[in-house]
């Protein structure tokens, strides 16, 4: 199977599952409202907050392993879904905050930038959230090419930083038992690591080739 | 007037309730059964259910407010030993022994020792509370406890002049509560209130829920309950009960203390780094979507226990949050 085909088969299959736990909330809520089930618990309002934000920082994850995964599997074509599951990550991301400003806080504007002034892990979550937001809009191929490869490479490597905020964002808001946030931390700095070799890796072949043209 | 108290012989167990009790327990069910099963229980069956009998019912401690179900009480808990998840002290909590129970009274008290709970329960008149909760992360419930003031139990050890509060403390037992081999908080967990809290007549000693024993979750077999302060202060499956004359240790302010006072009287004004505390989310135990858009309601100043503001004048209860 040559590359065109697989990704017309798996590139469908791909975003029906990034949308599978979208699908399980609205289930869940069917299912509470009408057969009398607590799959959301007795608050609804948490656990749409938690579960939304929780896939957002899992998307992120998984939109960064990607290049790694390619590399290591020399398997380039994967790149290919690197987008859409970066969008995913931020249409969780945008859905999270809706649940927030909607649900949470009952669409009280006032108490929303209160909330983001005052309580940093908010302030946190914001910060990543309106990067992401940057990203998503500059996702399309049409963007790339206004910005320049180069330009365009540098933003969306704040997909790093914006990682971490999420990570940061979710052990600040917890009271007690982290291990949530450190496995999340933990992939995403092996992650960061791994890119960091690779970058050493590819700066010193660089300097390697530029002394040899050099010399010759 | 027959106050009938129950002895450690009839702890909880079908063969010594008193048996036209269970009778009616039993007819019940199955009246409820033929009716079509549990969805059609009253949304108060307590004195279906009850196996505590005489249960005195002051109208100043009830209130017009719907009470959270039995259900919603006992599926949303707030109980680290037996996991951080809300749902999780329901799925784990049954490996916690209620009975036989044994409670320490000590400190700075003419009595103190190792008391069996139904030797401590037996002079009191066990009476029916529905109070608000009002849980620090903005949620709450209203739930009718059953217990007995703890100023009461208070009197009856004599403390002396030098408890000045009363410090508690819950059972640390790996094997009943399996998530304190985790150090998510600094077990055991403790509590304590300043002794005129601790003797205002709001403050109770909680042994059941609806009318029957205290399910495991919820701090079986024996909780405090201070309706005026953060859910976190009501503390769960007491083992200790110690008058000092220090203001003791409290879990959560050890845990953060620039988040959680020793005092963590419910209160609007005093914004939490975390949440706001100017309204609340009310856990009806109805689920779905009803329960995603309910509106908020207004949090009260000492969660709308006006009475004890005479415990704080002159205090400053931002600074003494």
């Amino acid at each position: 199977m040559n590359t065109k085909t697989s990704r017309r088969i798996f590139k469908p299959l791909v975003f029906i599952a990034s949308l599978l736990p979208f699908a399980y909330l609205l289930y869940a809520l069917y299912s509470d409202t009408a057969l009398g089930t607590k799959l959301l618990t007795d608050d609804p309002v948490q656990k749409f907050d938690r579960e939304l934000g929780d896939w957002t920082l899992i998307f992120i994850i998984i939109t960064l392993t990607v290049r790694p995964l390619a590399d290591i599997l020399k398997k380039r074509e994967l790149i290919a879904y690197r987008r859409m599951l970066g969008l995913f990550a931020f249409f969780y991301g945008v859905l999270h905050v809706s649940s927030y400003v909607g649900l949470n806080l009952q669409l009280e504007f006032a108490e929303f930038v209160k909330d983001v002034v005052k309580r940093p892990f908010i302030t946190v979550g914001i910060i990543a959230f309106t990067a992401m937001a940057a990203l998503a809009a500059t996702s399309t191929k049409g963007m790339i090419k206004r910005m320049g490869g180069r330009a365009w490479t540098r933003l969306h490597w704040l997909i790093y930083p914006i990682a971490v905020l999420g990570v940061v964002h979710f052990y600040m808001m917890i009271r007690a038992d982290f291990s949530r946030p450190v496995i999340y931390g933990s992939i995403i700095f092996v992650l960061l690591a791994y890119r960091y070799v690779v970058k050493l890796r590819r700066d010193g072949k660089r300097k390697r080739r530029d002394a040899e043209t050099a010399a010759a | 007037m027959l106050i009938k108290f129950r002895k450690a012989s009839d702890a909880h167990e079908s063969e010594v309730t008193p048996k036209e009790l269970f009778l009616n327990r039993r007819s019940f069910m199955a009246a409820a059964a033929a009716a079509g099963g549990t969805a059609l229980l009253p949304a108060f069956p307590n004195d279906a259910r009850a196996v505590f009998t005489n249960l005195k019912k002051d109208p100043k401690f009830q209130t017009l407010e719907k009470p959270t179900t039995l259900d919603g009480i006992t599926s949303h808990n707030n109980f680290y030993e037996f996991g951080t998840g809300k749902t999780d002290p329901k799925k784990n909590a049954h490996t916690l022994k209620p009975r036989p129970w044994s409670v320490e009274i000590s400190g700075h008290a003419a009595k103190t020792g190792v008391f069996d709970l139904d030797d401590i329960l037996k002079p009191h008149q066990l009476e029916e509370r529905i109070y608000r909760l009002r849980c620090v992360e903005a949620w709450s419930m209203v739930i009718p406890w059953v217990g007995f003031p703890l100023g009461d139990l208070i009197k009856r050890f004599e403390p002396t002049s030098k408890a000045k509060y009363v410090a508690f403390e819950t059972l640390v037992d790996t094997e009943q509560m399996p998530k304190q081999k985790l150090p998510i908080l600094d077990w055991p967990y403790v509590e304590g209130l300043r002794m005129d809290e601790a003797m205002h007549p709001l403050a109770i000693l909680a042994v059941g829920i609806y009318g029957d024993d205290m399910p495991n979750q919820n701090g079986a077999p024996i909780r405090l309950v201070v309706p005026w302060k953060y859910g976190y202060k009501s503390i769960k499956s007491v083992v200790r009960i110690n008058f000092v004359e220090k203001q003791p240790p409290t879990t959560w302010n050890i845990q953060a203390p620039g988040e959680y006072g020793f005092y963590s009287n419910v209160n609007p004004n005093r914004d939490h780094p975390r949440w706001s505390q100017a309204r609340e989310r009310r856990i009806t135990g109805e689920g779905g979507f009803k329960a995603l858009i309910a509106p908020k309601i207004e949090t009260k100043m000492f969660n709308g226990y006006d009475d004890v503001a005479s415990l704080y004048t002159g205090m400053d209860l931002i600074r003494n949050h």
